[in-house]
């Protein structure tokens, strides 16, 4: 019991520390490789490379003078960067980080606690975020930043529904909601990492996560061309960051959901030293970079399309979610509960690499038609025409 | 007193807590915030329970979804001015009183009496229950098994109620 609580203290410690500082990074990185895709420099004068940029920054905004607009709730409009900013946080501590690490006192699992509801949790805080940002802008008593607001909730709770719905083909497949079932899951071959058999619920995933984390090509709520900065408007100094952090930690969350649930976790392809006992440092060491360097591509993949990606117009992004979106993961749902259905019950087949490559054929059978909808006849059909004339 | 009794103290008394001020606050943002607070004092409890899974959905479901949504509908509509109109007369507070008097008395009567025995778990029933078959599956197989049939109906109502929603809103579909 003890050890129970020390290592878990530790987990916390370290997992708290590692985010902050991985989001101090992830601001200079993304304003970095936004300048390298617009063939710009980018800050690059404080410390090495412009690496010292983050702690400039986050000293200024704790000197800067805080404002309280004059007819703000006060109350509320100080607890709003807070309530964005804890559930960021909380959310990562049902994510499985690596392999366990033998101490003299027992093996540690790498997750910082691993529920019995594992995966709905994240769901559950995930869907808490929203307050943060509502409360924000209804608080300030700013016309734009109510709007903001506004958007955002209508926002979250239409793609909130899209994401469960494309997770639920995850766990139907894993059987279980705890995410460390799903790790162990997908550790039999590279075919058997989600992505293969569930390709277009990651597709799903992915739209609905970029809605989730108000992020380009869905940042609606603080749409600067229309509403100033939205529903932080009126923040300024360190509370203004908090919004900032938070969104950063809510793009680290989805990440590292993404590699979980789709890209095996922690499990290092085309071996499989990684996945059994007996645990070694050497095994901790090696999962966790493996993690890491997966967390980071989708951190890329995020930055990569906000500097690529105009925003959408607000009745465009209802219209995706709700006429596209939703359907789709519905129809998806069925169809793969049958596929499964059929493979499991009525061919007796186990989950192994086959039984993967035949899911994964049956979404790119899907995929197909959906990316021709999809694409309204703008890209792939004109090209193709071109190439048939 | 064991850490548990400790915790069930807390939680209920800040779930009474702001239940009372979730029905005294004048501003609606306000009561909506602190039923949340309520709301999840409640998931707190089915957690000291062993029912992980109804705290998890009651957070998801009341405190994601639907409150978001009342959030959203009361800044849609009233920016916080509250209008003591909204405030019932003394007719309206003698039937609050009597029917909460009523309420404590059923709760005083219900906390003195013994459970019918069909409704109790054996001992280590619940632990052996969700090993075997997990905390979800134990919630599930009920509800999409046994009681199949009433839990379709329940979704039947639900559409009908969504459907009168549109009708109303929308005189010119």
């Amino acid at each position: 019991m003890t050890f129970f609580l020390v290592a878990s203290i530790v987990k916390i410690l370290v997992v708290f520390t590692v985010i902050m500082v991985g989001v101090a990074l992830l601001t200079l990185a993304e304003r970095r490789i936004c300048a390298w895709i617009q063939d710009r420099l980018g800050p690059n004068r404080v410390g090495p490379e412009g690496l010292l940029q983050p702690a400039a920054d986050g000293l200024k905004n704790l000197l800067k003078e805080e404002t309280l607009p004059g007819q703000a709730d006060r109350l509320l409009f100080v607890l709003a960067p807070a309530l964005a900013f804890v559930p960021a946080l909380l959310a990562i501590a049902v994510v499985p980080f690596g392999a366990p690490l033998p101490t003299p006192w027992g093996d540690v699992p790498l997750v910082v606690a691993d529920l019995p509801v594992g995966f709905l949790y994240i769901l559950a805080i995930g869907s808490l975020g929203v307050y943060g940002v509502v409360l924000a802008g209804w608080s300030s008593n700013n016309k734009y930043a109510l709007l903001g607001g506004l958007r955002s909730s209508a926002q979250m709770i239409s793609y909130e529904i899209a994401l469960g719905m494309s997770t639920v083909a995850v766990l139907l497949l894993a059987g279980n909601v705890t995410l460390s079932d799903v790790v162990a899951r997908q550790q039999q071959s590279l075919f058997t990492w989600n992505v293969f058999p569930l390709g277009l619920a990651y597709f799903i995933f992915t739209v609905a996560a970029f809605a989730e984390t108000n992020r380009l090509p869905f940042d609606l709520p603080e749409a600067e061309a229309e509403l100033i900065a939205g529903y932080h408007t009126e923040y300024s100094a360190m509370k203004f960051s908090m919004f900032y952090i938070a969104e950063y930690a809510n793009m680290v969350t989805a990440s590292a959901l993404m590699a979980t649930l789709f890209f095996g976790g922690w499990d290092i392809p085309f071996t499989h030293w990684d996945d059994a006992p007996p645990w070694t440092v050497a095994k901790t060491l090696a999962t966790l970079g493996v993690f890491a360097l997966k967390v980071c591509c989708f951190l890329f993949l995020y930055i990569w399309v906000r500097w690529t990606l105009p925003r959408f117009r607000y009745d465009q992004l209802m219209a995706l979610g709700w006429k596209v979106m939703l359907p789709l993961a519905l129809v998806y749902i069925a169809l793969l509960a049958t596929a499964i259905w059929v493979l499991h019950d009525r061919l007796g087949w186990t989950y192994d690499s086959r039984f993967a490559l035949a899911l994964c054929g049956l979404n790119v059978l899907l995929a197909i038609p959906l990316f021709f909808v999809l694409d309204r006849g703008h890209l792939i059909a004109s090209s193709v025409a071109e190439g048939g004339a | 007193m064991p850490v548990t009794l400790v915790l069930f103290w807390t939680f209920a008394a800040i779930a009474v807590g702001s239940a009372l001020l979730c029905i005294t606050r004048r501003s609606a943002v306000a009561s909506a915030l602190w039923l949340v607070v309520t709301l999840f004092q409640i998931a707190a409890l089915f957690v000291l329970l062993d029912a992980q899974f109804l705290a998890v959905l009651q957070v998801l479901v009341y405190a994601g979804a639907i409150m978001v949504l009342f959030l959203f509908v009361i800044m849609l509509l009233n920016l916080g001015r509250a209008t003591a109109s909204d405030i019932k007369g003394p007719t309206g507070l003698a039937i609050a009183t009597l029917l909460a008097g009523v309420m404590g008395l059923q709760l005083f009567v219900l906390a003195r009496a013994a459970p019918p025995a069909d409704l109790a778990l054996p001992a280590g029933g619940l632990e052996a229950a969700q090993r075997a078959q997990g905390m979800v599956a134990m919630v599930a197989r009920p509800l999409f098994d046994t009681y199949l049939v009433p839990f379709e109906i329940t979704s039947v109502l639900l559409l009908a109620a969504i459907v009168g929603a549109v009708v109303l809103a929308k005189r010119h579909l």
